[in-house]
């Protein structure tokens, strides 16, 4: 016999919002388990936040699972310089609002030998501004446990990924030799200098961050909603030209257009899609007829076969 | 453990919740169902889950046309790509062409969603399935309808079993290389039931399946097979009940204790069996202190129960010691403390399990040194225990558990989440095995020396039959047998009476 009371008995009249569908309410209880098994097994956690949509509701779950306290880690952001702006602004309003510690770093290689994702070429740059970027935080911190909001579903290599990823003292992953786990009993056990990424969101799909943010009301940076927007083709891409960084190569045009983003990340890197969804009810509905996965506009993941894997393996989330 | 009066009020309280349970609506289980998939490489296990995503329109277009780039041409006759490259994610894997580890896939209909372990069929990959079945509620097990069951396919579905999975789906698939025969298919669910039935599984639905052809996976093959009525694989698995926490009594390992401030104490984790209220008695193991719930705190509102799987933070109505790694339990339903227990488990690393090894032991938030002496190794093929003083990498082993502070467990039958833990080797600190609890073990003239015992002189027929059964098989090293005389047995039953 399930073992489930009705949910109209758990709730409280008082509250007016209805109460989860037991399988968002499944995955929610999951990731806050995690959140306080890393913290209490933990010296010095931290939560990479990207401000994208996964972020948020990584953020949302850690508030909950440590409340009525305060979030007991700071975020990370690894601020490449190449952020959509609004991205930025959306960030420093959470933290204010949350009451919460933020550390943004930006690789000092990046201003120093000026690099940029239209001078190095995207693999380059993502190296340097991300991955070199997040371990010099890391190490930086000390950090011996870091909440990622990666899911299994977003791409291949993330699928055979363990909740608990066991990093070397150089951040690298090797996924050939991962420690096996059984139930949700997670080995913390690391000696000085290792570490673990954290990945509470692991069982979420894509479907699942977007029922979640409308029924749990959680904010979101609004260039996930269609708007009309400037824009200009490059690689097969809708890139974002409202950045004054953003030059126009010979024969480029600059127009506007009715867009929104599935993803978040570096501007010059993230492809718009062309989009009516202005509510999360539309987003729902075109993601449930979409027929391209959210990963397809984004340039970095495009540079090779394998290519997230190898990112991996040299310590990206 | 001793019940103060108050135990009495609180049982009161405990039975007047209960039918609060009973009487809940019937609803469909719509909460995610886990499974894993059992088969070796020729049974067509990847054309199967390739298949389940494909039908479900869970792989995109952009993913699947990486697939066509990757496969290089290589199609099956269908014209549809190598579903294989789909699952294997990893660069060693596509080269190689072998699936090494367990992978987590995930996929949708319109009334359940579903994530799917899957796992290598080789051999030497036990330890991956019996990972990948930890956290399963059903296992669906392929067989090639022209070979029939294989000497794998008893090996699956025992590692499934001893890994506390009820529900097994058996899919014939490739059935339509023997032209839809009816009676081999008729022929081959009949031997997987009888095998089934000796595992004590008894909810078996075994359906005639081409997964190339996407027969009897999500759509149904009606048009190929008349003979056949019943569900498709997708249509049992939206029906198919997940693991409840099946146990009587409440319980929370304690993850964290919350203090924002001086007045707030809270106790963080979740709960992993039966349900709480406030006005609810509860023991806190292993000190076995006792107070009553006051609140259930959570996010979004103060609840006024909570149920297995709900994280949550608990108050108590005093100042009790309380840390991470303790167990609040409801009070007339206690878990077993003790400092002996045994256990089977599966060896998960190539160094295996060595006898009198201390290693850790994690079970729920709670980490503590343990002995462990293996007793027996299971033959797979055979189903038979053959005593073992140790084990090898992939071994399923019975072992005697010695620890030395008091460890909360649990039956693993009774509860899969404090009835399972994990060994990890402090030279390494990597998980060297997964392990369910079977019984609490009370030694003989050691520690448990207060311990109640019973003398019976029974004919040897019957001590025999007696001694065939699972109860005393599980617990035979807590009993002395000596084989005497009729007449010498009744001199010593004298003697005893004195």
């Amino acid at each position: 016999m399930p073992h489930t009371l009705p949910e109209t008995e758990l709730h409280n009249p008082q509250s007016t919002k209805p109460p989860l569908d037991p399988h968002l309410k499944a995955l929610e209880n999951e990731a806050i388990h995690i959140f306080r098994e890393v913290a209490a097994e933990f010296e010095r956690p931290v939560m990479l936040y990207s401000i994208g949509k996964d972020s948020s509701v990584l953020l949302h779950l850690a508030r909950k699972a440590f409340y009525p306290g305060r979030v007991p880690f700071p975020l990370l952001h690894v601020d490449t310089g190449w952020k959509f702006r609004e991205m930025i602004a959306f960030r420093d309003e959470i933290v204010r609002k949350y009451d919460l510690d933020l550390i943004a770093h930006t690789n000092p290689r990046g201003a120093a030998e000026n690099i940029t994702p239209f001078t190095h070429g995207s693999a380059l740059y993502t190296d340097i501004m991300k991955t070199e970027a997040l371990r010099q935080a890391l190490d930086a911190g000390q950090y011996d446990a870091a909440f990622g909001g990666a899911r299994r579903d977003e791409e291949a290599s993330r699928a055979k990924e363990r909740i608990y990823s066991f990093r070397t003292p150089d951040h690298r992953w090797d996924p050939r030799n991962q420690r096996p786990e059984l139930w949700n009993v997670y080995n913390g056990m690391i000696r000085k200098g290792e570490s673990v990424r954290a990945f509470p969101l692991s069982n979420w799909t894509e479907v699942d961050i977007w029922r979640y943010i409308q029924a749990e009301e959680i904010p979101i940076v609004p260039l996930y909603f269609a708007k009309k927007r400037p824009v200009v083709e490059r690689d097969g891409m809708m890139i974002l030209a409202e950045d004054r960084r953003l030059e126009l190569l010979p024969g480029e045009v600059k127009r506007e257009e009715v867009i929104r983003f599935r993803t978040l990340g570096c501007f010059p890197l993230t492809g718009a899609i062309r989009s009516n969804a202005t509510t999360l009810d539309d987003i729902i509905a075109e993601l449930e007829t979409a027929t391209v996965s959210e990963r397809q506009g984004r340039a970095i993941d495009r540079d090779q076969a394998g290519s997230m894997e190898k990112k991996k393996r040299e310590g990206y989330f | 453990m001793t019940a103060p009066a108050a135990a009495g009020a609180a049982l009161d309280q405990t039975i007047v919740s209960l039918p609060v349970q009973e009487t809940a609506r019937v609803v469909r289980d719509t909460r995610p169902l886990r499974l894993i998939t059992c088969g070796s490489v020729d049974d067509g296990k990847s054309t199967l889950i390739g298949r389940l995503l494909w039908d479900t329109k869970a792989v995109k277009e952009d993913q699947a046309a990486s697939l066509q780039r990757d496969s290089s041409g290589k199609q099956n006759d269908l014209g549809l790509p190598d579903f294989a490259l789909l699952l294997d994610g990893l660069q060693a894997e596509r080269e190689q062409g072998i699936t090494i580890d367990v992978a987590y896939r995930y996929f949708a209909t319109d009334k359940r969603s579903f994530i799917v372990a899957d796992t290598p069929g080789h051999e030497q990959y036990t330890r991956n399935m019996a990972t990948g079945a930890s956290t399963a509620d059903l296992a669906v097990l392929l067989v090639d309808a022209r070979v029939g069951l294989l000497e794998q396919t008893r090996r699956h579905a025992t590692i499934a079993t001893l890994m506390g999975i009820r529900q097994f789906v058996l899919a014939v698939n490739k059935i339509d290389l023997t032209n839809y025969d009816r009676a081999r298919f008729d022929q081959i669910s009949h031997e997987f039931r009888e095998l089934a039935l000796s595992l004590g599984v008894r909810q078996v639905t075994a359906i005639p399946v081409s997964a190339l052809r996407g027969e009897n996976v999500v759509y149904d093959g009606r048009a190929s097979m008349p003979w056949y009525d019943g569900p498709t694989l997708i249509e049992v698995l939206e029906l198919a009940t997940t693991r409840s926490a099946q146990t009587v009594g409440f319980r929370l390992p304690v993850q964290r204790v919350s203090r924002p401030g001086e007045s707030f104490r809270g106790y963080q984790g979740t709960v992993a069996g039966g349900a709480v209220k406030p006005g609810d008695s509860v023991v806190i193991l292993p000190s076995g202190m006792v107070a009553n719930v006051t609140k259930i705190v959570t996010f979004d509102l103060v609840r006024n129960a909570a149920v297995a799987g709900d994280a949550i933070t608990l108050v108590l109505d005093r100042q009790v010691d309380v840390s991470r790694g303790d167990v609040i339990a409801s009070i007339d339903s206690q878990p077993m403390t003790g400092l002996a227990f045994d256990a089977q488990l599966v060896a998960l690393q190539p160094e295996g399990i060595q006898p009198g090894k201390r290693y850790w032991l994690k079970s729920g938030s709670r980490r503590q040194r343990v002995q462990v002496q293996p007793v027996s190794q299971l033959e797979l093929k055979s189903g038979k225990w053959n005593h073992a003083d140790e084990l090898p990498m992939n071994a399923i082993g019975k072992v005697h558990l010695a620890f030395d502070e008091q460890a909360i467990f649990d039956t693993y039958e009774q509860n899969r989440t404090t009835g399972a833990f994990i060994l990890i080797d402090p030279d390494t600190n990597n998980t060297v095995a997964g392990g369910m609890i079977t019984a609490k073990r009370a030694a003989l003239g050691g520690i448990h020396t207060e311990e109640r015992r019973v003398i019976l002189s029974l004919p040897a027929d019957l001590a025999d039959q007696l001694m065939a059964t699972e109860l005393f098989a599980s617990r035979r090293e807590d009993v002395e047998v000596r084989r005497v005389s009729a007449g010498k047995a009744v001199g010593i039953i004298d003697s005893i009476d004195g």
